[in-house]
């Protein structure tokens, strides 16, 4: 462990916090600037417990592609789920799936997971790193294979692209 | 003109969205599908309703806020998270009513 993984662990999630802060205070200056940056610094040091090892490749093209496959995915899928809420809810077949993984990656299956339960219809429950699946709670799902294989093209695909797993 | 007949039109949107959700709680049948309302209301519903906000925002003031890009980044962020627990919550209740 150099001392560089000891102090900044996550020089990313450092950055991301100072910028926030500075985003949220009313105005920038030097002293919401040094604050964010001291929060930036020490929260991801008290918390580095509980953050699993963290895969060292990041491919930002491709994560933007998948952030516009999400985002169109919620947008549809929030059409779909307002139809059968408003329809006739008894005759949805809600059903428990669950989604075998191919990533060991407990990083990578908590984002999906997130995924998961973004994108309406589709909710998880559970992420089973020893069984290497994620067990989730779909709406209506008429067919089981085809909701896996949608949520492995579409998403977990894509992320082991960005993290190169 | 334009940038209020869009953001009226965004805030009845989010609005009905967020409805919608409220909706699903009644109507759907047992804790799990109910789960699904919620989630729906914080992403399409309340995203639209932050876009309204910053739309306005500008056509108003003439400044760019970003203020309400956070409010929604940390609803996508924190969502997840509560639905995730209630969900396993309500597994383990249900495992041990059977068992």
């Amino acid at each position: 462990m150099t001392l560089r993984d000891w102090v900044l662990p996550q020089p990313f999630l450092t950055l991301s916090i100072a910028a926030l802060w500075a985003l949220l205070s009313a105005d920038v200056s030097g002293g919401t600037l040094l604050l964010g940056l001291t929060l930036g610094i020490a929260i991801p040091l008290f918390t580095s417990q509980f953050w699993p090892g963290r895969p060292h490749t990041f491919r930002i093209g491709a994560a933007l592609r998948l952030m516009l496959v999400v985002f169109y995915d919620i947008i549809v899928a929030n059409f779909a789920v307002a139809r059968i809420v408003l329809g006739n809810v008894d005759g949805i077949k809600s059903k428990f799936v669950d989604v075998p993984l191919d990533t060991n990656d407990p990083y990578v299956a908590t984002i999906l997971a997130s995924i998961i339960t973004l994108t309406p219809g589709t909710l998880s429950i559970d992420v089973d790193m020893d069984k290497r699946m994620v067990h989730i709670h779909g709406l209506d799902v008429p067919d089981r294979s085809l909701l896996i294989d949608e949520i492995k093209t579409r998403y977990e695909a894509p992320l082991k692209e960005i993290f190169g797993c | 003109m334009y940038a209020e007949a869009f953001a009226s039109f965004l805030i009845v949107t989010g609005g009905f969205f967020v409805l919608l959700g409220s909706i699903a709680l009644i109507r759907l049948p047992d804790i799990f599908t109910r789960l699904h309302g919620p989630t729906k209301a914080t992403t399409l519903g309340v995203g639209a309703i932050v876009i309204a906000s910053s739309v306005a925002g500008y056509a108003l003031t003439g400044e760019v806020s970003v203020k309400e890009l956070a409010v929604s980044l940390f609803l996508f962020i924190t969502a997840p998270v509560s639905a995730h627990l209630l969900a396993k919550a309500a597994q383990k209740d249900r495992g041990e009513g059977r068992g």
